[in-house]
C-alpha cells in the first residue's frame, strides 16, 4: 500500500519538473518552437502526473484509461517526428562562476552528489521488502536536493530550473524507453517472438551441442537486439532453444540459463533499442553520434563477451 | 512473416535516420494493424505500457539536484581533484569505476547511473586527467571518452548485477525455467553469473587502457599543435 502510495507520489514529481518547463516555455518570449514545445512537456505532465494518480489514496479506478494515454503518446510521437520540441534559454551560470564556487565550496560538494548513491543504498537495504529500489531513488533524489541546497546556498528556483534545463537537454528522447517498452508489448501481443523462436530452431542440427550452445547465445543477443530488453528474449528463447538444443542434451540447466541472460545482455549493448541505455546517455553525456555514439563504443566488447559466453557455456555446462 | 515488418521498420528508419521515437511508435501501430489486432486495442496496449513503464523515466527526479550542483561547480571541482593526482589517467579512472560498480551491483548496491555517477563526476576526472596529460584534446578524442564512460556504466550494471540472489533477472530465470518444470535455485544462478562479472572486468579494463595508449601515441607524437 505505501509502496504504491509513495511511488506514485514519485511520479507526480517527475511530472512537476515536466510542468515547470511547460509553464516555463509558455511564458518565454523568444522560444524557437514555443507551443508544441510546450504542449510535448504538458502531455508528458499529464501523463507523468494524473495517468495513475488514484493509486495515491489507494483507489484504483480513478486514472486516465489507457486508451487516452495511447493517443497522447501517438501526440508526442508526432511533434517529435515533426521536429517541433526544442530547448528555449535558460539562466546558466558562467565558467568563471563555477570555477570559483567550485574553489569555496571545495570538496564539500561531493556530499549532495555521492549522497544520491548512498542514500538510495541505506534505504533499499533497510525497507527493501517495504519500499523496492524505486523509492530509495526517490527518498535519495529527495536527500541530494535537500543537501545541494545546504552546502551551495543555492535558491530553490535555480535548482527546479536546472532541473528542467537538464531534462530539455535530454529532450524528446527521455521517452524513449518507454516507447520501446510499448513497442515490445505490442510485438509480444502480435506473436512475433514466438515467430522468430520457432523459425530458428528449424536451423540447428538435432544432436550437436556446439550448434545448439552457438545457436542460443547468439538467439539470445539477436533477439534482445531486436526487443530492446532481454528479459523479453530470455521467456521466448529459452523455451524455444535453450531448452530444447542445450539443456535436454545434458547442459546443466542453472549454468546454461545463468550464461544465456547474459549473453542477451551482450545484444542490449549492441541495440539503439536499448534506448535507456544506449542513446539516452548521448543525451545526458552531450555526445555528438545520438544513434551510435554509445554502441559504436560498446560492440567490440560485446562481441568479445559474447564469444566468451559460448566458449563457457560449452566447456562448463557439459 | 508479415507480423515482423516492425523489424524491417525500425532497421529502416534507422538506417535512414528518421525521427526514433516516431519510427518506434510507427512500427507498434502496424505490427498490431497487419496482425489483425484492433485499432482501439492497439492504443490501449500501447498507452498501458507506457504508463506501466514510467519507472524507466523516474531518473528524471534527481536531474535538479544533480543541476543545481553543476551550477556550483561540481564538474569543475571533480576535474580540479583529479587533476593534482599525477598518476591519472582517463583509462584509469573508467577501470576503476568499472570495479567499484560491478562489486557493488553484485551486492545489489546502485552507486552507479549515467544521470547520478557519470555525468556530474567520473566524466569530469577523465576528461581533467586526459586534458592534463594531453592539453586541449581533439572533438573526436573527447567523443571517444565520453563513448566509453557511458559504456562503463553498462558493462558493470549489466554483468555485475545477476550476481545478487535477488535480482531482477536472477528471479525471472528462476521463474521461466519454473514454468518450464525445470526447478533451480536463485543462488545457484547468482553463483553462476559471478565469472561473467570477473571477466568484464579484464575485457573492459583492456578497452579503456588501449585507449589510454592510443591517447598517449597520439598526443605525443602531435605535441599540442591544438594549443593557443
Amino acid at each position: 500500500m505505501l509502496k504504491n502510495t509513495l511511488t506514485e507520489i514519485l511520479y507526480v514529481l517527475v511530472g512537476l519538473v515536466c510542468l515547470y518547463s511547460t509553464v516555463k516555455i509558455v511564458r518565454s518570449k523568444d522560444h524557437p518552437s514555443k507551443w508544441p514545445s510546450a504542449l510535448f512537456w504538458f502531455i508528458l505532465f499529464i501523463v507523468f502526473t494524473f495517468s495513475r494518480v488514484g493509486m495515491i489514496w489507494g483507489d484504483a479506478k480513478v486514472k486516465i484509461s489507457d486508451t487516452v494515454v495511447g493517443y497522447l503518446v501517438i501526440v508526442l510521437a508526432v511533434l517529435s517526428a515533426l521536429k517541433l520540441v526544442k530547448i528555449g534559454k535558460f539562466s546558466e551560470s558562467t565558467l568563471e562562476f563555477k570555477k570559483e564556487s567550485a574553489m569555496k565550496i571545495g570538496n564539500k560538494i561531493f556530499i549532495p552528489a555521492l549522497s544520491l548513491g548512498i542514500v538510495a543504498f541505506i534505504v533499499a537495504q533497510v525497507w527493501a521488502k517495504q519500499l523496492g529500489t524505486l523509492i530509495a531513488l526517490g527518498a535519495a533524489a529527495l536527500v541530494a536536493a535537500i543537501l545541494a541546497l545546504a552546502f551551495t546556498r543555492g535558491k530553490v528556483s535555480d535548482m527546479v530550473e536546472d532541473g528542467s534545463r537538464l531534462l530539455e537537454m535530454i529532450g524528446p528522447v527521455s521517452i524513449l524507453p518507454q516507447v520501446l517498452a510499448a513497442l515490445g508489448s505490442v510485438f509480444a501481443a502480435a506473436g512475433v517472438g514466438k515467430l522468430i523462436a520457432s523459425g530458428m530452431s528449424h536451423v540447428i542440427p538435432q544432436g550437436n551441442i556446439l550448434a545448439g550452445v552457438v545457436v542460443y547465445c547468439a538467439g539470445m543477443a539477436l533477439f534482445t537486439m531486436i526487443m530492446g530488453n532481454a528479459f523479453a528474449a530470455f521467456a521466448v528463447i529459452t523455451a524455444g532453444i535453450g531448452v530444447p538444443f542445450v539443456i535436454a542434451q545434458g547442459g546443466n540447466p542453472v549454468i546454461v540459463s545463468a550464461l544465456g541472460l547474459t549473453a542477451g545482455y551482450c545484444g542490449t549493448l549492441m541495440t539503439p533499442m536499448a534506448a535507456n541505455f544506449n542513446i539516452v546517455p548521448t543525451a545526458i553525456l552531450e555526445i555528438e553520434d545520438k544513434r551510435w555514439g554509445v554502441i559504436k563504443n560498446q560492440v567490440p566488447v560485446a562481441l568479445v563477451m559474447l564469444a566468451l559466453h559460448m566458449v563457457l557455456m560449452y566447456l562448463w555446462a557439459f | 512473416m508479415i507480423k515482423l515488418i516492425g523489424i524491417l521498420i525500425i532497421v529502416v528508419g534507422f538506417v535512414l535516420k528518421l525521427d526514433t521515437i516516431a519510427v518506434v511508435v510507427g512500427a507498434g501501430l502496424i505490427t498490431g494493424l497487419v496482425s489483425g489486432m484492433s485499432w482501439n486495442d492497439i492504443v490501449t496496449i500501447l498507452g498501458k505500457a507506457f504508463v506501466e513503464n514510467r519507472y524507466m523515466t523516474i531518473f528524471i527526479i534527481s536531474l535538479p539536484a544533480i543541476g543545481l550542483l553543476e551550477r556550483y561547480g561540481l564538474r569543475e571541482r571533480a576535474s580540479y581533484l583529479i587533476s593534482r593526482i599525477r598518476s591519472a589517467t582517463a583509462g584509469r579512472i573508467t577501470s576503476l569505476y568499472l570495479v567499484i560498480r560491478t562489486v557493488s551491483a553484485v551486492f545489489s548496491v546502485r552507486l552507479g547511473g549515467h544521470v547520478q555517477f557519470i555525468r556530474p563526476l567520473i566524466l569530469p576526472m577523465s576528461m581533467g586527467a586526459a586534458e592534463n596529460r594531453y592539453g586541449k584534446l581533439e572533438p573526436k578524442d573527447e567523443e571517444k571518452i565520453k563513448g566509453l564512460n557511458a559504456a562503463v556504466d553498462n558493462y558493470a550494471n549489466f554483468f555485475g548485477q545477476n550476481g545478487f540472489v535477488a535480482a531482477g533477472g536472477v528471479l525471472l530465470i528462476v521463474g521461466v525455467l519454473k514454468e518450464l518444470k525445470i526447478p533451480v535455485e536463485a543462488i545457484d544462478i547468482a553463483t553462476a553469473s559471478l565469472p561473467m562479472a570477473g571477466i568484464i572486468l579484464i575485457v573492459g579494463t583492456a578497452q579503456f587502457l588501449l585507449n589510454d595508449r592510443r591517447l598517449a601515441k597520439k598526443y605525443q607524437i602531435k605535441p599540442n599543435t591544438n594549443k593557443e
